[in-house]
């Protein structure tokens, strides 16, 4: 692989970028792999990555039935944030955070990590409480936030109404490393450097059937043919029960329509991230001057990829109310992503039914942020066969235990 | 030079100019104006900055497809970033400046870019700036955000307002082209309910520009006679300025009327959102010209060749006084014509096609013009304006065989139907090799509830460029979806165009040919965001072959025109890369909507106070008018507390406590949900609702329940009461009542649909008013009326009855360890009775108390508080509770989820009270620490705080919380965070701290 830098960039200048080699090979399947992740999404494409970094394995492919980062992972508004209520949860997004803050230098590719900070507004007692409660719980999970007050959240973002006639701005979680990144960059980046171990990323590659013999898999059928692997990571987000369905087993998990939309591109107007789950949606300025708008999930499970208008006006109606000044700007595009929810909202990163199968799913409208660190994981637990500590609170069998890992206790709103 | 023509265009009005200014500087128009030719009819042909690297940048097209043309509208409360000129009509007193420079639109500092061009080629960002680390988040992010966006922030709150209209009709018609108002008219005509929009203020589009022949008059004569026909029918309805913007599930249909754009002095709001529900759609959204790619094809004084008619026809401008015309079709020679009809010079038409162009090409040649076959531009020369072209081969690599000066290009490179609204939904396209472009695929159109099409596209929307061709498929299409929403009448004859015969075009992705990089990288695709022909070519040798990677690698379409002008010859281009055919590439996905639409439009009337609905008890008047302190809770406000003149917030409710203990207290109890449920197996619902029985409770008492969700959790509770036989009222939480509502109908309608019950939220049909503390029955025996002694109406007991002449239903319970009745009267009698229980109870001290001294004295008590005590991760079990789980039903909701092993663990975190050493008052939210670090080295915690106050009643800090094996830990002493890294210590005490043995509230 050639090195990404200002001085690569200054050679090729002078050669009209001829030079410029494909950021990932193109791949077709071999005939077996040591393990095959299906899904290049970021997590997918994060667990391949870890798999070869961290544990050697790198005779891995990724099978994507799409382009790679099509997904949510290149749908998504990009909030990183780790100040999560519940041990498990804040013990894998800060991974996930920490990991980012270098993912740029590790991966050799800029993948615009941004810690502006994130704030999510407290407007009523109840979620003063709430925030403070996540407060005290972060300083004791390593977590860096802060509870601040109204005149702070003004500073920090002076285009916030913090005192708006329904619901006044008492006061915010503030979590000053997090922030954004580009999230086709993550894509892009993984899947560079999973090329330069070796790994194949085969792209418009569906795999339409899993094989197992004794209990075990044993390799997957695909729109390219039969492939085969010693082990199989599903990591398909909103298509999860698809997946499990041909490996033979069922997940608590729903797929629902995520939305979201952009302005017209602006000056820098702000600074932060702000969530407001009162009012129920949240924004940000990307770094080429759009709004960054979302809200809640739509109501009833589907497939499609595009939602309803009335959720887009919901959440735009909240953030008028809350920014006043974007009543003016103009939407420029909206659309919808499929995201897997599970029954307490939080992941799953489990050994299956199936031996040798793992999963890695159920980050609903919130793993964008944890890309590293659930990559990080599952390979861990895809090397291992039994789960290190990150993951093993998320198995799959928590839910028949009733040993829930409810974050919806922190937020309405989990981005 | 760029100027007004002596011609008079058909669209103005020179008996009204209209004064305007732009960048500080008064410029004149005339109604009927577009800024844009306003502002080319002054010679202004620079307005703008590109994005990435500063390029000079004029109007290129003269619609809603313009990537350049963007200004800063208006001021303060009424300004606005990124306004389109082509689309913003001219108003007296507009005033404009231009974007995206400084210092100024003629010196830029940040076209410095150009030059560094060739180190800043698609993607760059991402292969620079890693290294060294800290110098991303200092220098360069700080640098790259402050280059990025165009209009500049709105400062002030929005002046104007905005609007939502709903409506259902049978058949929408969106554009008003001659194949939208043949469809509409068709339709009307067999009484179908139509609505037909167009989103410009003039009907009849492209056709009146050119003006051919429709039923043997002008088009324009022709669209007059048809608007005289629509008007006339009763069952349409048109619109102007409305266009339609998206078009979503099961016929709902977005547009957006622009009501007050173009006369912001007139009254009302300023745009109406349309939500449309359409049994079925036609989409005659018409054509846009593709740009060519040529090297400098972004200079200003670059136009569309359509775009350049237009100006000249509908606004009487002349772009440039001389104008190279560039194509591949048959159609730019009407630019060619129109031009030398009114005086301007065309030196020459460089006809890419080897063979040219048919009639309209002789046409041209009859008038002297010259027409160069198979000839190309090579490039553009000039800076801040066109100067000239160098004419070279088109099969060739560019060698230059002739240069001409000129002021103006006009180019063509065919048109693409405007399929955005028919793919919205799912509509699939079809590649047409013969016309180059990408149609609707009729065969896979976007289908509604029922599997059936729901929208048709029509005239050159569908690919029709001829006008006889589009004008039928308009009529076809009307009278199809007509049809398809039930109504037919008699056809009538098919309106009759006629069009002059055209040659057919020639592809030409890339002018020359054989274009070099140093030309390649010179020919813009997307004219907004800089992405050239080389940053497309470079994707695709990066692997970024998928049209989405190359779109999201280059960022081209992804402008505020979102492709409208890039994206076809970016694909292609792409395709070209990959050798590959087009159709393999295939679109982008198209979203809405169509063009950017205003957050105001689409918030429409609900903000500041309507932004949700306030929700106000019978006696909310009151609290206003006695320095009530409102918190929200939902949508209710409720008084915090009651704040009088001297006092702070936290003063206020001492005094509220220490009253409600001693004397006599009064709490607005309104909010609280009752839902009254009803039916022969009303009994047996809600033993499966609530944890413990309720069949069982005898007419006229009450009984406290929990209800939890089938994962075992606590979400609800409250105080039932047995009203008669087969009728029950329960009390849910103020949060609670139409959640659990809407949670008993869910179980009703879904799962036991063949129950008899009925249930009906009364919320709002009482008001109810607690009369709280030792005196408070003596005050309503001051008020007379019905027997309220313990002997007629012990504790958990309910009666009806009047109490001071009000009809009223009074319950015999406590949230606050006192003596209390909960006294229910018609809502229209709240506040008579309040004010009435004010004046009997003035001589016992009475006083109003809210929301925190309620949390207070039930906190002193050790009752629990749905939301503080529970989360959604704590069952009944944990707070103790066991007492009020029925060991002798069957089942409840939650019941088999609460044997699962975790919920049974006997390590489960369980209720306590707690109390700091020194008496001060534990955090919020403060944690339990324990000894150690788990495995992903956080610190283990053994409890948490769930509610703590001060107590008034006790003068100190007391709380509650869960804590590992509480119950079996009293008096020991656990540390708690106190936030800022240090701790707190706090002892395990029994939750009740106040009338431990309950005497106090069964007297
Ligand atoms: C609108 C929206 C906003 C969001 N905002 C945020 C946010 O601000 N912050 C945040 O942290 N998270 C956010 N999220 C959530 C985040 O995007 C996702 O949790 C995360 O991207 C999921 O990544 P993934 O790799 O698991 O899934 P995906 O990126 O969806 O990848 C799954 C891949 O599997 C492929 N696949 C599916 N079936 C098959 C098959 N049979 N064979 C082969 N391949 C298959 C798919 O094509 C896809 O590429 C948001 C999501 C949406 C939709």
């Amino acid at each position: 692989m050639k090195r990404y830098s200002v001085f690569a960039i200054a050679r090729e200048a002078m050669r009209q970028h001829t030079g410029w080699d494909r950021a990932w090979a193109k791949a077709t399947p071999k005939k077996k792999y040591d393990a095959i992740i299906v899904g290049a999404g970021g997590h997918g494409l994060a667990t391949a990555y870890y798999l070869g970094k961290n544990h050697g394995i790198r005779n891995v492919a990724i099978l994507e039935k799409g382009w790679l980062g099509g997904g949510n992972t290149g749908r998504n508004t990009t909030i990183i944030r780790s100040n999560y209520l519940q041990d498990p949860s804040a013990a894998i997004y800060e991974k996930a955070r920490s990991l980012y803050e270098t993912l740029s230098q590790d991966l050799n590719y800029n993948v615009m990590f941004s810690p502006r900070g994130v704030m999510m507004l407290a407007q009523t007692q109840h979620e003063i409480r709430g925030y403070q409660r996540t407060a005290h719980a972060n300083s004791l999970q390593g977590v860096t936030t802060e509870f601040i007050g109204p005149h702070k959240v003004k500073e920090l973002c002076p285009i916030i109404n913090i005192d708006g006639p329904r619901y006044p701005v008492l006061g915010a979680l503030w979590q000053s490393r997090g922030g954004t990144a580009r999230h086709d960059a993550v894509a892009w980046g993984y899947a560079r450097a999973c090329s330069d171990m070796g790994m194949d990323i085969i792209q418009q590659c569906e795999v339409t059937g899993v094989r197992q013999a004794n209990g075990k898999v044993v390799g997957v059928d695909t729109t390219q043919g039969s492939i085969d692997c010693d082990k199989l990571g599903i990591v398909v987000a909103g298509h999860t029960g698809v997946l499990a369905d041909m490996a033979g087993f069922r997940l608590p998990v729903e797929s629902l329509c995520l939305q979201a939309l952009v302005s017209e591109p602006i000056k820098p107007c702000m600074d932060v991230v702000v969530m407001a789950n009162t009012v129920h949606g949240y924004m940000s300025q990307s770094d080429k001057g759009e709004m960054v708008i979302g809200g809640g999930t739509d109501g009833f499970n589907n497939y499609t990829q595009r939602g309803s208008f009335h959720h887009i006006e919901e959440t735009v109606r909240a953030l008028v109310e809350t920014f006043p000044m974007i009543s003016r700007l103009k939407m420029l595009r909206q659309w919808g992503g499929i995201v897997d929810m599970t029954g307490d909202r939080s992941p799953i990163i489990s050994k299956t039914p199936l031996g040798n199968c793992f999963v890695n799913c159920g980050w609903g409208t919130g793993g964008f942020k944890a890309i590293p660190g659930s990559g990080w994981a599952m390979a861990d637990l895809m090397a291992k066969g039994e789960p290190g500590p990150l993951a093993a609170e998320f198995s799959m069998w928590r839910f028949r235990e009733g040993k829930f890992i409810d974050e919806s206790v922190a937020a309405g709103v989990a981005h | 030079m760029s100027t007004r023509l002596s011609t008079a265009g058909r669209l103005i009005d020179t008996a009204k100019p209209i004064k305007f200014s732009f960048n500080g500087k008064t410029l004149q128009g005339y109604a009927g104006d577009t800024l844009a030719s306003a502002l080319l009819a002054n010679d202004q042909l620079l307005v703008g900055r590109s994005f990435k690297y500063h390029r000079p940048r004029g109007v290129v097209a003269a619609g809603a497809e313009e990537p350049n043309g963007l200004v800063n509208l208006g001021s303060n409360g009424t300004f606005e970033p990124n306004q389109r000129i082509t689309t913003t009509e001219l108003f007296d007193g507009l005033s404009a400046t231009s974007q995206n420079h400084w210092p100024s639109l003629e010196f830029d500092v940040g076209s410095i870019n150009t030059h560094l061009a060739r180190f800043l080629p698609a993607g760059f960002y991402y292969k620079m700036f890693i290294h060294p680390r800290p110098l991303w988040k200092h220098v360069y992010e700080p640098f790259i955000r402050q280059s990025a966006g165009l209009g500049k922030a709105p400062k002030d709150r929005d002046a104007d307002t905005y609007e939502h209209f709903n409506c259902t009709v049978d058949v929408l018609v969106i554009g008003g082209g001659i194949a939208g108002l043949a469809a509409a008219a068709e339709a009307g005509r067999t009484g179908a309910r139509v609505l037909l929009i167009e989103q410009t203020a003039a009907w009849g589009g492209r056709a009146v520009v050119d003006q051919p022949t429709i039923d043997g008059q002008t088009a324009a004569d022709w669209v007059t006679t048809t608007l005289a026909g629509l008007a006339a029918m009763e069952n349409v309805d048109i619109r102007t300025r409305t266009m339609g913007a998206g078009v979503y599930d099961h016929g709902y249909v977005l547009a957006y009327e622009r009501l007050r754009d173009h006369a912001p002095k007139a009254s009302g709001p300023r745009h109406r959102l349309w939500r449309i529900r359409a049994r079925q759609i036609v989409t005659a959204t018409g054509a846009i010209e593709r740009p060519l790619s040529f090297a400098g094809n972004d200079l200003p004084g670059v136009l569309l060749a359509s775009a350049v008619r237009d100006y000249a026809v509908n606004f009487g401008v002349g772009i440039g006084d001389r104008t190279v015309i560039a194509t591949n079709n048959d159609d730019a020679y009407r630019t060619a014509l129109a031009l030398h009809d009114a005086g301007l010079q065309v030196p020459v038409i460089l006809d890419a096609r080897a063979k040219g162009g048919g009639e309209l090409a002789d046409q041209a040649r009859a008038k002297g013009i010259r027409v160069e076959n198979g000839k190309a531009i090579a490039s553009v020369k000039g800076g801040k304006r066109v100067t000239g072209v160098s004419v070279c081969l088109q099969a060739g690599q560019g060698a230059v065989l002739e240069e001409i000066s000129c002021d103006c290009v006009a180019m063509s490179g065919g048109w693409s139907p405007v399929v955005h609204l028919w793919s919205h939904c799912g509509g699939k396209l079809t590649w047409d090799e013969a016309q180059a472009m990408f149609r609707p695929n009729n065969d896979r159109p976007p289908t509604g509830a029922d599997g059936e099409a729901m929208v048709i596209a029509a005239g050159t929307a569908n690919g029709h460029l001829y006008t006889a061709e589009a004008i039928a498929d308009g009529w076809s299409a009307g009278r199809a979806a007509a049809h398809a929403a039930g109504f037919t009448a008699k056809p009538e004859a098919i309106p009759d165009g006629s069009d002059v015969p055209e040659l057919p075009l020639t592809p030409v992705w890339m002018m020359p040919q054989g274009a070099g990089y140093d030309l390649r990288s010179k020919s813009w695709l997307d004219f907004q965001n800089d992405v050239k022909v080389s940053d497309v070519q470079l994707a695709a040798q990066e692997g970024f072959e998928s049209v989405e990677h190359a779109k999201r690698y280059t960022t081209l379409g992804m402008a505020t025109d979102q492709g409208k002008l890039s994206n076809i010859n970016g694909l292609a281009t792409l395709s070209g890369a990959l050798n590959i055919p087009i159709p393999s590439v295939g679109t982008t996905t198209f979203r809405p909507p169509y063009t950017p639409i205003s957050m105001g439009a689409i918030a429409g009337v609900a903000r500041d106070d309507l932004f949700q609905p306030i929700r106000k008890t019978p006696i909310s008047g009151w609290h206003e008018s006695n320095r009530a302190d409102f918190e929200p809770v939902g949508q209710w406000r409720r008084p915090y507390a009651f704040v009088h003149k001297g006092e702070s917030v936290h003063d206020a409710v001492k005094r509220e406590v220490t009253n409600t203990r001693t004397n006599v207290g009064l709490l607005d109890a309104s909010t609280l949900g009752k839902i009254l449920v009803k039916g022969p197996d009303a009994g047996r619902f809600l033993d499966m609702l609530y944890t413990n029985m309720m069949s069982n409770l005898a007419v006229g008492k009450c009984r406290y329940g929990l209800m939890c969700s089938e994962n075992g959790f606590l979400m609800d509770d409250g105080v039932v009461a047995r009203i008669d036989d087969d009728t029950w009222l329960c009390h849910t939480t103020t949060g609670g009542a139409d959640r659990i509502h809407a949670w008993m109908e869910d179980w009703l309608q879904c799962e036991w649909w063949d129950w008899k019950v009925y249930t009906a939220n009364l919320t709002e049909q009482f008001a109810q008013i607690a009369v709280v503390g030792p005196k408070a029955r003596q005050v309503l025996e001051k008020m007379g009326g019905m027997d309220v002694s313990k002997e007629a109406l012990p504790f958990m007991q309910w009666a009806d009855g009047t109490i001071g002449g009000f009809d009223a239903r009074v319950f015999r319970i406590s949230f606050s360890g006192e003596l209390s009745y909960e006294i229910a009267v018609p809502a229209s009698q709240g506040r008579a009775f309040w004010d009435a229980l004010l004046s009997a109870g003035a001589e016992f001290g009475m006083m109003p108390y809210g929301t925190e001294c309620l949390h207070v004295l039930r906190a002193e008590k050790g009752f629990i508080m749905i939301g503080d005590e529970t989360d959604g991760t704590v069952i009944p079990q944990d707070l103790n509770l066991g007492w009020a789980i029925s060991k002798k039903k069957d089942d409840y909701l939650g019941k088999r989820a609460q044997e699962r092993s975790h919920m049974a663990d006997p390590n489960r975190w369980k209720l306590v009270g707690l109390e700091t050493l020194d008496g001060s008052v534990i955090p919020d939210g403060a944690y339990a620490v324990a000894e150690g670090m788990n495995p992903n080295g956080q610190r283990n915690t053994q409890g948490r705080v769930t509610s703590t106050y001060f107590s008034p009643t006790l003068g100190k800090g007391i709380a509650m919380g869960l804590v590992l094996h509480g119950p079996d830990r009293m008096g020991e002493v656990i540390e708690m965070t106190k936030g800022d890294g240090t701790y707190i210590k706090a002892r395990i005490v029994d939750q009740v701290f106040y009338d431990k043995a309950g005497e106090k509230q069964d007297v």
